[in-house]
C-alpha cells in the first residue's frame, strides 16, 4: 500500500470526489487513487451502499422531526449529502433538484417532497426519458407548477411551458428558437388530466405525501400537432418526441457540462451565447443517443474524459458544495447530535435553500453565487471550521505535517496544508504571501504546543482565498 | 464616499410573522369585532383611539404617542391580489414586489442600484440579520449584511487583535485585482474588497456614538440602534433594513399574551430609533416603513388566529403626513374574502410613494407600473 499512488493520482482524485460528489478527506483520496480513477467513477455510478449514514434509531432521539420525514427533509437531505457514500448518486439529486426546480414555500409539504428527491435517487443517473415522465408526474412538481389547474376544458400553460423552456429544451439553440407558442399549448393540452390526489389538511393526523393521479375524463384527448409531429398525444408522446430534438441533447449535455466541468453562462443566455467547449458537448450529445438518452453513460463518459480532468478549479463551489464539503473535510456531523438545522441555516445564508430555490428557474450559479453578504458569510463559516484543530479532519493535517518532521519550511507547511485539503492551487503571490506568514524565519516548528493552531491559522487563510471559492 | 447628511434615507423594518392586524389597529367599536373575537381581542375601554372607528392595540403605546405628534401615516386595508397565506410565498411578493409570478430581484435591491450605479459606495444599502432578505438582492448591489455591528467583518474567527489584522492585510493584499485574470476573477476581487472596506467602515460606528436612549437588550431593539448608529456616522448609506425573526408574529396560539409582549417590544425599539435620531437632529431625513407578510383571519381560533389576508402597514417619521390611509376593511361577514379581510390598497402603492416622493426615484422603472400614491410623503 502507498506506494501505487501518486501525488498527481492523489490530486486528479481530489478533483474528481469534489465534482462528483462533496469532497473526501486525504486517507479516502489515497485510497480511491490506490483503487484507480475509472474503478472510482464506476463505483460512483454505480453504488452498493445506499444507506443514508443513519442509524434511525439512534437518529431520531436527537433529530425528532425526521420521524416519518413530516417534516425537516431539507435537513435530513443535507444529512444524506454529508454521510451518504454514494457520493455522485447525492449530486445527481442536487443536480436535477436545481433544474426541476419546486420551492416547498408554494408546495408547503415535506413528505411530497421527500418523495420527490427519493424519484430523484431512483432515476438521477438512469434514462433522460424515464426521469422526465417521473418528473412530469411528481406530486410535488404538478403543484409547483399548477398542472393540477390545467383542465380539458380551460388548460394552464405553466408546465408544459416550463417542460420544454426550463426542463428539457431552453428556449432556443444556435440562435433558433426550439418551440413555438402553439407547441407550449399543445404539450399543455398533452398533459391535461396529469394531477394529483388531493393534499390531505394536516390537522389532525398530520401532513402526508400528494398522489399522482391519471384522470382519463379530464384528458384532452384530441388531435394535437406537437415540434412537428401530429397525433392524440399524451404526456408520454409529447417526453418522446422531446427526447428525440437535438436542442433536448444539448440541454442536458450543457447543464451537466457547467454543473461538473465549469461554469457556464445562465441557461436563459443559451440560445444566443455558444457552449465554451463545443467539442466535448458535442462528444455528450452523441452518447445521448448512442445510450438512448443515458445520463450514467453520459456521465461515465464525461468524469474519464481529458476535458473533465483538466478542468480543476473552473467552477465556484456553490453554499451547498461549500458547507457539505467542508463539513466532510473537517469530519463533523458524521454522528447524530442535537442542533442539525444550523448547517441548514448556513447553506441559506449563503444564497442556497434547499427544497426552496428562489424561483422555477433555480438558482444562479457561478460569480451569483457571490455578493458581499453571502462572500463574507462563506468565508467566515469555512475559516471557522477549518481553523478549528478540535476536528478530527484538521487533526490529521495537524499529524501529516508534523509527520514531515519537527521542523519544516515554510513552503512545507503552506504546500502541505493546500495539499491535505485536497490539492488546492493558489496563485504564486497568494502563496507568497501566506508563506511569509507561515514563519518569520525560515523554519516552522511541528513539535510546539503552538503548532496545531498555526496550522488551523493557515487553514483559515487558505479559506478566505479566491481560489478556495472555487472547486 | 457621499457625507451630505440630508440625502433622504429609508428604514424597513420587516415584522415576519404576519402581525394580526385586526389586533394591531383595531375596529373597537364594531360589533363584529366582538362577535368573531370571541378569546382573542382587547377591550375597547384599552384600545388607543386613533378615531372614532379605530385605534391601536394598548401595547403599542409608543407609536401612538409619535402618532398624535402628527408622524405617522397607518396604511388600513394594505394587500396585493390573490392573497398568497404562504409566509414564504408571501414575504416574497413583498420582497420583489411582484405578485404574479416568482423572481429574484428585490425591489429594494433594484433601488439601491439606482441610488449608486457606479457602485461608488459600498454601503449605500445595509441589512442587519443574518442572510440577505430578497428585498435587498439584484445583480450588481454589494449590500452588507451584518449580524453584529461590532463585531462584523471578514475572518472574525481568528484569535487575537494582531493575528486577525495581519490576516486581514494579506486578505486585502490576495484580493487585489491582478490584471488578465478575467472577469469572474475581477468581479471576485471587487467583491472582496468592497466587503472589507465596508466591514472596517461599519466596525467604526460605533465608536463615535452616544446617545442618552438605552435600546432593549432584545435582538431587534440592538438592530434599531446599530441602524441608528450607521446613519448618524454619515457613512452615506440610504437604505436600511431589519427584520424580526422568521415566525415571531405566527400567533397561532396564546395571542392575547404573545402579542402585547411583542408589540411593546417592538414599537418601543422602533420609537426609540426615532427619538436616537432625533435627539442627534437627524431624524428629518429618515423615514420608517414597518410591514408584515399578511394579515390573519378574523374569526379567531380560541387561542390564537391564523393565516389570513388584508393587513396594515406604517410609514413613521418627520417627513410623514400623519393620519389614517386606505378604508379599514368591513368586518361585515358578506364582505369577507374567504373569512379575511378584504384588501383595498396595493401595497406597491406605498412603495411607490416612498420611492418617488421619499428617494426621489423612478418608482414606474423599479415597480414596472405605475401605482396610485396616498400623498402620505410631505
Amino acid at each position: 500500500m502507498g506506494d501505487q499512488a501518486t501525488t498527481q493520482d492523489i490530486a486528479l482524485m481530489a478533483h474528481l470526489m469534489r465534482r462528483a460528489g462533496f469532497g473526501a478527506r486525504y486517507d479516502d483520496l489515497v485510497e480511491r487513487a490506490q483503487k484507480g480513477y475509472e474503478a472510482t467513477v464506476e463505483e460512483l455510478l454505480n453504488p452498493d451502499d445506499h444507506s443514508n449514514g443513519l442509524d434511525l434509531d439512534l437518529a431520531e432521539r436527537c433529530f425528532v422531526e425526521w420521524c416519518h420525514f413530516t417534516r425537516a427533509v431539507p435537513e435530513y437531505f443535507a444529512w444524506r449529502l454529508i454521510n451518504s457514500r454514494a457520493q455522485l448518486e447525492e449530486k445527481m439529486v442536487l443536480f436535477w433538484h436545481s433544474i426541476f426546480c419546486t420551492a416547498d414555500s408554494k408546495v408547503q409539504s415535506y413528505p411530497t417532497h421527500y418523495d420527490q428527491l427519493e424519484m430523484f435517487r431512483k432515476y438521477g443517473m438512469g434514462s433522460f426519458r424515464d426521469l422526465l415522465i417521473e418528473i412530469s408526474k411528481d406530486p410535488a412538481m404538478i403543484f409547483f407548477l399548477d398542472n393540477c389547474l390545467s383542465h380539458k376544458e380551460s388548460i394552464n400553460e405553466n408546465y408544459g411551458r416550463e417542460l420544454l423552456e426550463l426542463f428539457s429544451l431552453g428556449v432556443g439553440k444556435d440562435g433558433e428558437y426550439n418551440y413555438t407558442e402553439d407547441d407550449v399549448k399543445e404539450c399543455a393540452r398533452a398533459f391535461t388530466g396529469w394531477t394529483i390526489s388531493n393534499p390531505v389538511p394536516g390537522q389532525p393526523y398530520g401532513r402526508y405525501a400528494a398522489k399522482f393521479v391519471y384522470v382519463p375524463e379530464d384528458h384532452d384527448d384530441g388531435e394535437k400537432t406537437f415540434l412537428g409531429e401530429t397525433g392524440r398525444f399524451n404526456g408520454e408522446d409529447i417526453i418522446d418526441i422531446i427526447c428525440k430534438q437535438p436542442a433536448a441533447a444539448r440541454f442536458i449535455s450543457r447543464h451537466l457540462y457547467s454543473y461538473f466541468v465549469a461554469d457556464e453562462p445562465g441557461v436563459p443566455s443559451w440560445m444566443e451565447t455558444p457552449p465554451q467547449d463545443l467539442e466535448t458537448i458535442q462528444m455528450l450529445e452523441e452518447e445521448y443517443y448512442r445510450s438512448g438518452y443515458n445520463i450514467g453513460a453520459m456521465l461515465k463518459l464525461l468524469l474519464n474524459s481529458d476535458a473533465f480532468k483538466n478542468a480543476r478549479f473552473r467552477r465556484i463551489k456553490s453554499p451547498v458544495e461549500t458547507v457539505i464539503g467542508t463539513l466532510r473535510m473537517v469530519g463533523d456531523w458524521t454522528e447524530p447530535k442535537p442542533g442539525f438545522e444550523f448547517i441548514f441555516d448556513e447553506m441559506k445564508y449563503m444564497g442556497q435553500e434547499l427544497l426552496n430555490p428562489p424561483s422555477v428557474e433555480g438558482w444562479h450559479t457561478g460569480r451569483e453565487w457571490i455578493d458581499g453578504g453571502t462572500l463574507v458569510h462563506r468565508i467566515n463559516f469555512t475559516a471557522d471550521f477549518l481553523g478549528d484543530t478540535k476536528f478530527p479532519g484538521i487533526q490529521d493535517i495537524v499529524g501529516r505535517l508534523a509527520d514531515i518532521g519537527p521542523a519544516i519550511s515554510p513552503a512545507e507547511m503552506v504546500d502541505g496544508c493546500l495539499q491535505y485539503l485536497g490539492h488546492y492551487e493558489l496563485s504564486d503571490e497568494s502563496r507568497r504571501m501566506l508563506m511569509q506568514r507561515a514563519a518569520k524565519d525560515d523554519v516552522v516548528r511541528t513539535d510546539t504546543a503552538e503548532f496545531p493552531q498555526e496550522v488551523g491559522e493557515m487553514l483559515q487563510l487558505i479559506a478566505s482565498t479566491k481560489e478556495y471559492l472555487y472547486a | 464616499m457621499t457625507t451630505n447628511k440630508k440625502d433622504r434615507v429609508l428604514v424597513v423594518l420587516q415584522m415576519t410573522g404576519a402581525y394580526d392586524a385586526v389586533n394591531t389597529v383595531i375596529p373597537y367599536n364594531d360589533p363584529h369585532y366582538t362577535d368573531y373575537r370571541q378569546a382573542v381581542s382587547v377591550d375597547a375601554a384599552d384600545v388607543l383611539h386613533i378615531n372614532d372607528e379605530v385605534g391601536f392595540h394598548p401595547s403599542m403605546y409608543p407609536i401612538k404617542g409619535l402618532y398624535d405628534q402628527g408622524k405617522v401615516a397607518v396604511i388600513q386595508g394594505i394587500g396585493y391580489p390573490v392573497p398568497n397565506r404562504s409566509h414564504f410565498r408571501s414575504l416574497d411578493i413583498w420582497h420583489t414586489a411582484e405578485p404574479a409570478k416568482i423572481i429574484t430581484e428585490g425591489w429594494l435591491g433594484k433601488a439601491i442600484r439606482d441610488l449608486d450605479p457606479n457602485r461608488e459606495n459600498v454601503l449605500t444599502g445595509v441589512n442587519f440579520g443574518r442572510g440577505l432578505p430578497r428585498a435587498l438582492a439584484a445583480p450588481g448591489v454589494s449590500v452588507a449584511s451584518v449580524g453584529e455591528l461590532e463585531s462584523y467583518g471578514v475572518l472574525t474567527g481568528i484569535d487575537g487583535e494582531d493575528q486577525r489584522m495581519e490576516a486581514l492585510d494579506i486578505f486585502s493584499k490576495m484580493y487585489s485585482p491582478l490584471i488578465g485574470t478575467g472577469p469572474a476573477n475581477d468581479y471576485l476581487s471587487q467583491t472582496g474588497l468592497d466587503a472589507l472596506k465596508g466591514a472596517d467602515i461599519l466596525n467604526t460606528a460605533p465608536d463615535n456614538y452616544s446617545s442618552s436612549i438605552e435600546y432593549g437588550g432584545g435582538y431587534f431593539a440592538q438592530w434599531c440602534k446599530s441602524i441608528a448608529q450607521v446613519h448618524l456616522a454619515e457613512f452615506g448609506t440610504r437604505i436600511l433594513y431589519t427584520a424580526v425573526n422568521p415566525g415571531t408574529f405566527d400567533t397561532h396560539a396564546n395571542q392575547n399574551a404573545s402579542l402585547s409582549k411583542l408589540w411593546e417590544d417592538v414599537t418601543t425599539a422602533t420609537v426609540d430609533l426615532y427619538e436616537d435620531l432625533k435627539e442627534h437632529n437627524a431624524s428629518e431625513e429618515v423615514v420608517i416603513l414597518m410591514f408584515t407578510e399578511f394579515g390573519r383571519r378574523v374569526q379567531d381560533n380560541g387561542s390564537g388566529t391564523d393565516h389570513g389576508s388584508g393587513s396594515v402597514a406604517f410609514v413613521m417619521g418627520d417627513g410623514v403626513k400623519g393620519g389614517t390611509y386606505g378604508t379599514y376593511p368591513s368586518l361585515e361577514p358578506s364582505k369577507l374574502d374567504e373569512g379575511d379581510l378584504q384588501w383595498n390598497n396595493d401595497f406597491r402603492c406605498t412603495y411607490a410613494e416612498l420611492l418617488d416622493k421619499w428617494m426621489g426615484l423612478d418608482d414606474r422603472a423599479i415597480l414596472g407600473a405605475n401605482y396610485e400614491q396616498f400623498g402620505f410623503i410631505r
